[in-house]
């Protein structure tokens, strides 16, 4: 056993790089430093302009990064964290654990505006309803008609219990129906499959076959036509609007580089980053780019509306909500 | 492992034993206690919710263990008294299901069952996998080979002068089963379905991913929820602590069922029945063998199908799967080794204690090793980091914290794989050992080793393949450096990237089956021995 432990050191140490150059530690999720997101491009490019070595310490997902910090407390050795959304970002600004980001937020292209102190946007989706043109031919034109429609067409989706698009799918149904809710999750209980506990098992299901339809974002047939060269997979555009996700990046109160930290902030909403966001992390930019975002972008549902309750309001009631979901559908 | 020998003819059990129940304590308590220490405020759950949750939660497990159990002894005794091509390969394979990651499990299932699945296109009249079919037939699949191997362990134990005299005397099925293999499934059935109970209640994927919504809701769950959505670490010990205290009544209830600890009669072992009785109709038996080999192997052979479609020309040059199949290889053999050491000398222990009518302090050996499958890695991951976090990179401790975990979590089947072959010994071996003076090291080298070497191979075997598909911990601690076989799965699903996680599943699969017919102990020659 210490045998293992002091070789599986030294393997760590030999694989460290023996850098003298300041370290910015950036807390993010998995999907951001897969070999294929946007992690590695950019840590190459920000490494390029700062003398400084970018190191990612990658969590599950945001709700993953924030129990983190909460652990960590000013212990911790972040200095950005990069990936909460703004559903948690009231929970996060009640740590007192972040510094407000001072970046300039006129080049921030979010729909409805930004205007957070803390938080500052590095990509966005509109959630949609994913379907199989092969399987609908008439897919749903509003919530409405999706909470109305055919119960043998069915829907798999995510619980708002233990995942992001589950808690999505909750607080949009709240902006359409409000106090009815429950009444309209009575309705959909009837289409739906099943309610898995993250986004991986609902997708999986729906590539399967198993389901029609399943919850997911407005970029993800992006990623079928870019990366498979296929248009099965479509959006359906909801007419009521659709439901925002913004993701989010702050400084650490406690960086010991807050100058470096700051200078991070201000290259995530320049263009050279957010040139890579499209097709690295599947969402729309929160900032211009420079290059010219692929085609198939241009081709997905544009939603005129947006739905996004505050942070405040989410952190406030998303309890009793979750509970009011869970007794419509559990009947 | 020599110095519990010393102690036989006390009352008490061994340094060994003492060592490993400090050792587990060690890895358990001080997670549990920080986890109690750090909640801000213990928040509180609706008690309906709770309710509801608790009594799903019993009723999906108990069916789930009493279907895997009977249709376990079904196939063992089918397999026991049958010879047929394949049977060793066959029997290897049983250890499979336990390891595969939940997620591919149930992909597979579904593949298979699901409304687009394989079968369901030719038999559409099948119900709905969504509900409490699929919850079932997950947990089943997952099961029912563990019951059956262990089954298959316990029923070996019966002499062959047992199997001799019963065909001699012409004895029906219905008589070799009440005189023969009932007292021995007596002993051994309560550990197995108590065991198998524990796994049920604690499913997660599966029950979450198949159970069609929140109806089917489990204190896993709410365990799950209170520690990420609400991090309240408080509320979460508490609701693993009722989880604990609900089983602990349960399995102290099969605890009654067991018979006292009897002396056998010291004869040969005839593991070997399906030579010697070749009675009664074989077309039953090889039905139910059929048709069991058919449900597992499908999902398996659906993994390894589904994984053709991956390009592997590409994945097979991505340095990453290299180092996940030797990280994860790492990890899993490490953990099997120390889950191995720990639940040796308490599984001797407890046996020890029983023999000599110390049934209430043999179960404080061997009640901590049973439920400690009941605490969520998670659980113990984040208490563990609470504490190792102030002092320096927590990071630096993931991987031996991973493998610790892993190693408890395994530490309930490596139990359950040595006490059917430790109980022989102890009966058999144990005054021989004493009137002749035999002790320490040279009695284990040359009488418990050999008779317990295929146990060790079994148990050894299934903690690796639990290790190696196991997600649990790793998610945890978001560390880099630590990049394991499940997680590459999990994070290409996260991602889009379906066809390369199917293609790591199948590399998982094969890794797994090679690891079942390299170590696994079954079917070999040297289980013949006498």
């Amino acid at each position: 056993m210490l045998r293992l432990a002091s070789l599986l050191t030294l393997f760590f140490a030999v694989l460290a790089p023996a850098h003298a150059a300041p370290v910015l530690t950036v807390y993010t999720y998995e999907s951001f430093t897969a070999d294929w997101g946007p992690g590695p491009a950019v840590k190459k490019a920000f490494e390029a302009k700062c003398g400084c070595e970018v190191r990612f310490v990658s969590l599950a997902d945001g709700v993953a990064i924030l129990n983190r910090l909460k652990m960590e407390g000013k212990n911790s050795e972040a200095d950005i964290v990069l990936g909460l959304d703004t559903n948690l970002t009231a929970e996060a600004r009640n740590t007192n654990l972040f510094a407000p980001h001072g970046a300039d937020i006129s080049t921030v292209t979010i729909p409805n505006g930004w205007s957070d102190p803390n938080f500052l946007p590095f990509d966005f989706a509109h959630f949609a309803v994913i379907y199989d043109s092969e399987k609908i031919k008439n897919p749903p034109k509003s919530l409405d008609e999706l909470v109305n429609g055919n119960p043998a067409e069915k829907i798999v989706i995510q619980d708002p219990r233990t995942s992001t698009p589950g808690l999505g799918l909750l607080l949009w149904m709240r902006s359409v129906y409000g106090d009815k809710a429950p009444d309209a999750w009575k309705k959909l209980s009837k289409r739906v499959l099943t309610v898995t506990p993250g986004w991986s098992e609902a997708y999986g299901l729906f590539t399967k076959g198993e389901a029609p339809m399943v919850f997911s974002y407005t970029t993800s047939p992006a990623y079928h036509m870019i990366e498979e060269k296929t248009d099965r997979y479509q959006a359906a555009a909801f007419s009521e609007g659709h439901y925002l996700q913004i993701e989010v990046a702050g400084i650490m109160a406690s960086s010991k580089q807050p100058a470096l930290a700051k200078d991070f902030l201000k290259f995530m909403v320049s263009t050279e980053f957010q040139d890579i966001i499209p097709t690295t992390n599947w969402m729309m930019p929160a900032a211009k780019t420079s290059a010219r975002i692929p085609e198939a972008f241009g081709k997905l549902v544009n939603p005129s509306k947006s739905f996004l309750f505050t942070p405040e309001e989410v952190a406030s009631k998303r309890k009793v909500w979750t509970e009011e979901w869970q007794a419509s559908m559990a009947q | 492992m020599a110095s519990q020998h010393g102690s036989i003819g006390k009352n008490w059990p061994s340094a060994g034993a003492l060592l490993a129940l400090a050792v587990l304590a060690l890895i358990a308590l001080p997670a549990l206690v920080a986890l109690g220490w750090s909640s801000p405020g213990m928040g509180s759950t609706s008690a309906s919710f709770l309710w509801q949750a608790a009594s799903f939660t019993l009723f999906q497990a108990v069916l789930s263990t009493l279907i895997s159990v009977v249709l376990g002894v079904l196939l063992a005794r089918a397999i026991s008294r049958r010879q047929f091509f394949g049977r060793g390969f066959l029997l290897r394979l049983f250890a499979l299901p336990q390891g595969l990651p939940a997620l591919v499990a149930v992909l597979a299932l579904v593949s298979l069952y699901g409304r687009a699945g394989f079968i369901s296109r030719f038999w559409p009249e099948l119900p709905s996998i969504y509900g409490l079919n699929g919850i079932l037939l997950a947990h089943v699949f997952f099961n029912l080979p563990y019951a059956a191997l262990l089954t298959l362990i316990a029923l070996q134990q019966v002499p062959r002068e047992q199997w001799r005299l019963a065909q001699m005397l012409g004895m029906s099925e219905r008589a070799i089963f009440r005189v023969i293999e009932w007292p021995v499934l007596q002993n051994a059935l309560p550990g197995i379905a108590g065991l198998i109970f524990m796994l049920c209640v604690t499913s997660f994927t599966i029950v979450l991913t198949l159970g069609g919504g929140p109806a089917a809701t489990t204190l896993e769950l709410a365990i799950y929820q209170a520690l990420r959505f609400d991090y309240d670490p408080g509320l979460a010990l508490a609701l693993a602590m009722g989880q604990i205290g609900l089983c602990a009544l349960l399995l102290s209830f099969l605890a009654k069922f067991r018979p006292p600890f009897a002396e056998t009669a010291r004869l040969s072992l005839g593991p070997e029945r399906a030579s010697l009785s070749r009675s009664g109709n074989p077309v039953p038996d090889m039905i139910i063998i059929i048709l069991s080999a058919l449900f597992i192997l499908l999902p398996i052979l659906s993994v390894i199908l589904s994984g053709l479609t991956a390009d592997f020309s590409r994945l097979l040059t991505e340095r990453i799967l290299w180092r996940a199949i030797a990280t994860s290889g790492g990890i899993a053999f490490t953990a099997a080794l120390i889950a191995v050491l720990i639940a040796y000398p308490l599984a001797l222990a407890a046996i020890r204690l029983e023999s000599k009518g110390a049934v209430k302090k043999a179960r404080i050996f061997e009640a901590p090793v049973e439920l400690t499958l009941l605490l969520p890695p998670v659980l113990l991951g984040a208490g563990w980091f609470l504490i190792l976090m102030p002092s320096t990179s927590s990071v630096g401790y993931a991987p031996v914290l991973i493998v610790l975990i892993n190693a408890i979590m395994a530490l309930p089947f490596v139990y359950r794989s040595l006490a059917v072959s430790l109980r022989r010994l102890v009966a058999h071996e144990d005054p021989l050992c004493e009137s002749l003076g035999i002790a320490g090291w040279s009695r284990f080298s040359l009488i418990d080793w050999p008779i317990l070497k295929p146990a060790f191979r079994a148990a050894f075997t299934f903690a690796f393949l639990l290790s190696f598909g196991d997600f649990g911990v790793i998610a945890f601690f978001g560390s880099d450096s630590i990049v394991t076989l499940p997680f590459l799965i999990y994070q290409r699903l996260g991602s889009y990237r379906t066809d390369d996680a199917a293609g790591i599943a199948l590399v998982l699969a094969v890794f797994s089956i090679l690891m079942t017919q390299a170590f696994s102990a079954f079917g070999r020659k040297e289980h013949a021995h006498d």
